[in-house]
């Protein structure tokens, strides 16, 4: 459950036991006041990105086009990828300033772990060890900051330009390294047969189906307040024209890209670890109040290390994506807006940087709006200034959202 | 499990449920508690006065288990005990609400009443089902009726509503003392009493309750007796009935001193 969503039970007193009972209005009502207290949950960037569609397709009529969507998704991966680790990153109120670079690292180290001229190992053992090797990172960066106690930002700040240099180290006098494994190209650039894909889309809204009814049952059992069954097939309706319109348009040009898949499942596993586990519920503690957590018998160096270990394992494979969708590596890799454009995401999709508010979804969104922005300021032809201005300005736009939410919610005693 | 259940209560109200027999702890050159007697019994709410510095905040500290004691012995239930650290109190039944409740804002109250102790459900998964029904019932035992959901975040509780999360927290595991600190100090007239109210309550339940507090009203409301600390030392310990709100401040500022420690001179000027 989300904390910047507005809380999904109806309110009952504990007391109560009467389970049902809440009409559909009354829950749309209740939405309504914790919009208007400032949990605005989705709201704001679902907004955005229809205004978004609205203005690129007004002007280029090729913006919306299944070609175009397809594009999207694949220029969308990498930033998605890296700024879901961020999202636990800021969830913990730190930062990682390091996550490009060391997406950098992990894609060459899985370059020149596949050519043939080295080691060529097979595509499943350079990714593991490129993505071990974000984890090591990530766990380096973590003691460091746990165990010696200096600021993330110092130590995440040491780690842009170090890994840079390692990028630079490991590429040597090569320049262009080429991808010369088509497993590893095939993330960005095979598709899903468009079978395979409703299999997979059906699949998936089976399963949320199935918990959704689970819980349903029992919390009934247990005689607690339910959510009125209208309004979980309410959503479970939205998430099915969502997913089959997604695979539909897709299946209209190339397919649905492997890569979406490889983010589908690392999105329900993070969501589920945040949201249904010991450990997630921990991350949020220490965002929330270190202090508390501590008290509560939480050892919070120990949550602070793993969700460093998280980042970078998200960067790393981010940046094996990048290189997938690049076909190579260069000594650029890593760098250019890619620390930026993930953090500008998380935050963006609705993560406070104060720690303890956010959401693995809120990566997905927000790097959808960078992507789209990029894309449709691409096919209007305009230079990268008026991209890097725009982005800015949506980057300001978003966190002045969350400013006024939150003036919002201390007003109503929600803070 | 839950807090309710009275008959444990009546066999332990015979002797203290926590006793503590001259306890001491010095941090370097500051002798914070001197051969300190204290106890409490089942079902009894003892108040702990004394002035700022005379070693209230040192005292449950110690009996927390966050401060080791230099010399002196904790008895529970008649039994001595070693608490060397705040899992050893928890594991006793010792449970501290801090003046400053350590709850986490961004997190409901379920949430955090089992924060640090969540149970868990098949694949590693929380078991939400079994918490919120937990969470409400031992809220509803403790008549905690203001609270509109248990899935609100705390953020958006009063004062009151917080110490009652607070409270309900420390009781909900099959404690036996509950230790607040300073339970009403920052709340309006109706906030603080419900607050009193539960502190009643947790009387009534058979639990032993140390309450530290400035407040006498507050304390001659509810408290059953006050142990009264000065300059480190318990000087006294009153049945409410038996004494009147300035006995209890006299004791305070000029309780009989069985020993100054270290520095005679300085017990001359205070005095």
């Amino acid at each position: 459950m989300s904390t910047a969503a507005p809380v999904p039970t109806p309110s009952a007193s504990p007391t109560a036991a009467a389970p049902a009972g809440k009409s559909v209005g009354d829950y749309a009502r209740r939405w309504w006041a914790d919009v208007r207290a400032g949990e605005l949950g989705s709201l704001p960037i679902v907004v955005g990105l229809i205004i978004i569609c609205i203005v690129f397709q007004s002007q280029n009529d090729r913006f919306l086009t299944a070609g175009n969507f397809v594009n999207l998704i694949v220029q969308a991966a990498g930033i998605t990828a890296i700024g879901m680790g961020v999202v636990f990153v800021l969830l913990l109120g730190e930062i990682d300033l390091s996550v490009g670079y060391v997406s950098g690292v992990a894609g060459v180290l899985c370059a020149l772990l596949l050519l043939p001229d080295g080691a060529a190992l097979p595509a499943g053992v350079a990714i593991a060890a490129a993505l071990a090797a974000g984890i090591a990172i990530g766990t380096l960066h973590g003691v460091l900051i746990t165990k010696v106690g200096i600021p993330s930002f110092v130590v995440t700040l040491a780690g842009l330009l170090g890994w840079n240099g390692v990028v630079l180290l490991l590429i040597g006098d090569r320049g262009t390294v080429v991808l010369q494994n088509d497993t590893v190209i095939g993330f960005a650039n095979d598709f899903l047969a468009d079978a395979t894909a409703w299999i997979l889309a059906i699949a998936v809204l089976a399963i949320y189906a199935s918990v959704q009814l689970v819980a349903l049952r029992s919390r009934r059992a247990a005689n607690l307040p339910t959510d009125p069954p209208a309004i979980i097939g309410l959503r479970l309706a939205a998430l099915a024209v969502v997913i089959l319109a997604v695979v539909y348009v897709a299946n209209q040009d190339r397919g649905i890209p492997y890569v979406l898949v490889v983010l589908a499942v690392v999105f329900l596993l993070w969501t589920f670890v945040l949201n249904r586990t010991k450990f997630g519920r921990h991350v949020y503690a220490v965002g929330g109040n270190a202090e508390a957590a501590r008290r509560a018998g939480i050892d919070v160096d120990r949550i602070k290390i793993a969700v460093f270990a998280i980042a970078s394992l998200m960067a790393a494979l981010g940046g094996i994506i990048l290189a997938s969708r690049l076909r190579s590596v260069d000594p650029g890799a890593g760098g250019g807006q890619i620390l930026l454009y993930s953090i500008a995401a998380a935050v963006i999709g609705g993560t406070s940087l104060f720690g303890g508010r956010g959401t693995i979804k809120s990566a997905v969104f927000g790097a959808l709006v960078i992507a789209s922005i990029d894309n449709g300021l691409g096919l209007l032809g305009l230079s990268s200034g008026t991209k890097f201005v725009v982005t800015g300005l949506v980057l300001l736009a978003a966190v002045t959202v969350d400013s006024i939410s939150r003036k919002g919610r201390a007003q109503s005693g929600r803070a | 499990m839950s807090t309710q259940s009275t008959p444990r209560a009546d066999e332990a109200r015979g002797g203290p449920v926590l006793e503590l027999r001259g306890v001491s702890k010095r941090f370097g050159a500051v002798q914070a508690l001197y051969e300190v007697d204290f106890s409490v019994r089942a079902g009894e709410v003892m108040a702990l006065v004394g002035d700022n510095g005379a070693g209230k905040s040192t005292l449950i500290k110690c009996i927390a288990g966050i401060h080791p004691i230099d010399s002196g012995e904790i008895l529970f239930e008649g039994r001595h005990v070693d608490i060397s650290g705040p899992k050893d109190a928890a594991r006793l039944g010792i449970e501290v609400v801090y003046q400053d409740l350590a709850l986490a804002d961004n997190l409901d109250v379920v949430q955090n009443m089992y924060l640090g102790r969540e149970e868990r459900a098949s694949f590693g998964r929380l078991d939400e089902t079994k918490m919120e029904k937990k969470a409400s019932e031992t809220l509803a035992s403790l008549s905690v009726t203001t609270i509109r959901s248990v899935r609100q975040t705390v953020a958006g509780l009063s004062g009151g509503q917080r110490q009652s999360v607070a409270v309900a927290k420390a009781v909900m595991w099959n404690s036996r003392v509950v230790i607040l600190d300073e339970p009403t100090a920052a709340l309006g007239v109706a906030q603080t009493r419900q607050v009193l109210d539960l502190v009643r309550r947790l009387g009534e339940q058979g639990l032993a309750v140390v309450l530290i507090s400035h407040n006498l009203h507050d304390i001659f409301e509810v408290a059953d007796a006050v142990t009264v600390l000065r300059l480190g030392q318990s000087v006294a310990v009153h049945r409410v009935g038996d004494v009147t709100q300035t006995q209890v401040v006299e004791s305070i500022t000029a309780g009989k001193l069985s020993k100054v420690p270290g520095q005679a001179d300085a017990e001359v000027v205070t005095a």
